[in-house]
């Protein structure tokens, strides 16, 4: 089925902006190693924490979001058909919103009005209008959620009784996932931030705040990790002439991951006052579930590459590992996000593990596992997504040239963000703060262990910065100037096609209720608690 | 489901549960639970409270020091602190302000400290020397001098 030109367009549009998003915030993410690392100075209009505010909102919020969307648009209208024209007026009505919160986020910022990092923690206040901002992203997205869950409903109309497509089952899990999620920011934009920094109300409820920002915070990086999840399960098994293993599993892991995900927020809290010790254990225990579907994930990924690599003639217990197409970007990108997945679980482990947070919590332990998480894990998958999907939707090819430099980019990225990222790992054990804008501190003694680390992010800092710019080359070339044809949209058909997928995967209605219950079992008597018990609250400071 | 598949989940499944079992030991059994103290205060009236109106190193017991401390940009008082090798101190803290972070750079002292709430942590300092103490939550444009000392003699 070929994707309307008109939903291409759509699709299209989400991409530009987070290719030149990226591009962007990854200046600024090397502006900020070259300052921690003493090598520049930075000149008195600009301040350290305003590029940093501006790193975290457009690559966290805005370089995820809008690939997502584009991602998910071009997955649905190819394997449900064309949007219809409500449904791609939804989707352009969600692109303004987003791009108008965008462009206010970044006045806010640039003007030194919101330099509260991307956190946005109270009672440091930014202006009202860097909080309005913020509510036009996510409204945009529930535009853009409109016109992907309808369509995939639509297509269930037009097909009764028949299973529905497992792209567009993945994409629908996802955005119910993100839709859940978002209630948390909703409120305490809503309802805590916008009156106050208004001044319609005094005083704000600090550790209110915290705890519905969290209880999005942690869905939100599942809600960047699930796309990359669908390129995993069903794009890379077609590239390596494989089948989706089993679509059941699939769909199954998608599921458990609406279920765990959301009810875990307090794992980000566990050094705070004003939550009880068991409550903090209980959501850990649940942290903990979700290391279960990822678990499956791995299996399900490496038995495709088992079975594939043997078709083609791989013997023993490794052979089939040499016959991977490594020379292959649409392969090798993604591959390298799953690679670099496993120490990143594990870090993740390490986080939600009550003790051993004490040790690395806001140290830049922690930056250094979101950068191979959402920046390498998923940053790379989106990669090698882009290179196949750009030319798809544009009738270009992916040429061999092209592909060449694509596999220096994705080694180049791997490579810098493994520098970096260790460098950051290693030094936050040693007590490294992450967010600070000089880590000399008066030249004390264990302060200077830190200093040849922060030399090693600028390094890594810069080998990621020239990969972005040879990204963003191919990618011009690819939209623009690569030879016309059609390259291909990579979906895999199933191992065992027979294999009915059973109906209750398909109750939304009982996933949804089965989350609520656990997030009311998780979050009411402590949410009760801070507001019946809450301290005055507190007026708002302006400190930058 | 192939049989390599359920070995994997079991395995999987196993390891996970005892990752819940090894923390909710700590926890529970051994009190190591993270920092958790649910305590009020007023943060506007934190000068006027009956325990942080005075912040200082006081003496509770043998090798026993408990810290009042309140935290406020960009600064913890009191600072340059000193206690002798082998006591056990108690920072008992709070923000006047907005959210700071409680870090002594190579110990496992970390916490944060949030207006309207009080937080405790307890450390026990057997070498002798000068630890950094630096707060780790971003706090405003003077963050990264947010910090001093507790020297062990
Ligand atoms: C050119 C590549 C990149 C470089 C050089 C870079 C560098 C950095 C550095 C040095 C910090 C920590 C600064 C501090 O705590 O003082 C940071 C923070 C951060 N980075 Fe990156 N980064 C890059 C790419 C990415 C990507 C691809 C993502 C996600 C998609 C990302 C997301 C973040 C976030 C969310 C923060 C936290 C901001 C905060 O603490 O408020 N970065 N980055
Ligand atoms: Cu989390
Ligand atoms: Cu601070």
């Amino acid at each position: 089925m070929k994707i309307n030109r008109l939903d291409a367009r759509l699709s299209l549009a989400h991409f530009y902006v987070a290719f030149g998003s990226i591009l962007f915030a990854g200046l600024l993410g090397l502006l900020q190693t070259l300052v921690r690392s003493e090598l520049i100075t930075l000149p008195s209009w600009i301040n350290y924490y305003q590029i940093l505010t501006g790193h975290g909102v457009v690559m966290a919020l805005v370089f995820t979001t809008y690939f997502i969307f584009g991602f998910f648009y071009a997955s649905v209208a190819k394997s449900t058909g064309e949007f219809t024209n409500k449904q791609r007026k939804a989707g352009w009505i969600g692109f303004w919103l987003l791009t108008g919160g965008l462009v206010l986020a970044a006045l806010m910022i640039a003007l030194n009005k919101a330099t509260v990092l991307y956190t946005f923690y109270a009672p440091l206040q930014a202006s009202p209008f860097f909080y309005i901002a913020l509510a036009l992203i996510i409204i945009g997205t529930y535009f853009g959620a409109f016109a992907v869950i309808s369509r995939y409903r639509l297509w269930k109309k037009e097909h009764p009784g028949e299973k529905t497509p497992l792209l567009a089952y993945m994409a629908v899990a996802t955005l119910v996932l993100w839709l859940i999620a978002t209630i948390g920011v909703v409120a305490a934009v809503l309802f805590q931030f916008l009156p106050w920094a208004f001044g319609w109300t005094d005083t704000i409820n600090v550790a209110l705040t915290r705890t519905l920002f969290w209880y999005f915070g942690h869905p939100l990086v599942y809600f960047w990790l699930l796309p990359a999840y669908m390129a995993w399960y069903v794009m890379v098994p077609k590239i390596i002439g494989g089948k989706v293993f089993s679509d059941q599993l699939a769909r199954f892991s998608f599921v458990l991951f609406i279920l765990f995900s959301i009810p875990v927020g307090f794992h980000h809290q566990l050094l705070e006052s004003g939550i009880g010790e068991g409550w903090k254990f209980f959501q850990v225990i649940l942290t903990f579930a979700v290391i279960l579907p990822s678990l499956m994930t791995a299996f399900a990924l490496f038995s495709t590459f088992e079975i594939a690599g043997r078709q083609k003639g791989g013997k023993g217990l490794f052979g089939w590992f040499k016959k991977l197409p490594w020379g292959d970007v649409r392969f090798l990108a993604p591959f390298m996000g799953m690679l670099i997945f496993i120490p990143a679980g594990a870090g993740g482990i390490i986080n939600a593990s009550h003790q051993l947070n004490q040790i690395v919590h806001n140290t830049i332990w922690v930056t250094g596992h979101f950068h191979i998480t959402v920046g390498g894990t998923v940053a790379v998958t989106f990669f090698g997504i882009s290179y196949w999907i750009i030319p798809h939707l544009k009738g270009r090819i992916l040429t061999k040239k092209m592909n060449k430099i694509g596999i220096y980019q994705t080694v180049l990225w791997a490579v810098g963000m493994g520098i970096m990222s260790s460098a950051m790992h290693i030094s936050g054990l040693l007590g490294n703060p992450r967010r600070t804008q000089m880590t000399s501190y008066n030249g004390h003694e264990v302060a200077s262990s830190w200093g040849a680390y922060e030399m090693a992010h600028a390094v890594g800092g810069t080998l990621l910065v020239i990969s972005l710019v040879l990204f963003v080359i191919v990618l011009i070339n690819l939209a623009f100037f690569a030879p016309k044809g059609n390259e291909e949209f990579p979906i895999a058909e199933e191992l065992n096609p027979t294999q009915q997928t059973p109906n209750w995967l398909e109750n939304w209605k009982l996933w949804i209720g089965i989350v609520f219950a656990l997030i009311f079992i998780a979050y009411t008597l402590p949410i009760i608690d801070i507001i019946n018990n809450s301290p005055p609250g507190s007026s708002g400071f302006k400190y930058w | 489901m192939l049989k390599h598949e359920k070995i994997w989940l079991t395995v999987s499944s196993v390891m996970i549960i005892g990752f819940m079992i090894a923390t909710g030991i700590q926890t529970f059994a051994f009190g190591m639970g993270p920092p958790s103290e649910t305590e009020r205060v007023d943060p506007q009236k934190v000068d006027e409270h009956e325990v942080f109106s005075e912040p200082g190193v006081y003496e509770v017991g043998e090798n026993k020091y408990e810290v009042v401390m309140t935290l406020e940009i960009f600064s913890f008082n009191p600072g340059d602190i000193e206690i002798p090798a082998g006591s056990e101190v108690t920072f008992k803290m709070t923000s006047k302000d907005v959210t700071h972070g409680f870090q002594i750079a190579g110990t496992n002292v970390n916490a944060m400290v949030m207006p309207g709430y009080i937080q405790t942590i307890t450390q026990t300092f057997d070498e002798p020397g000068e630890y950094l103490i630096l707060c780790n939550e971003y706090c405003g444009s003077g963050h990264q001098l947010m910090a001093t000392t507790i020297t062990v003699v």
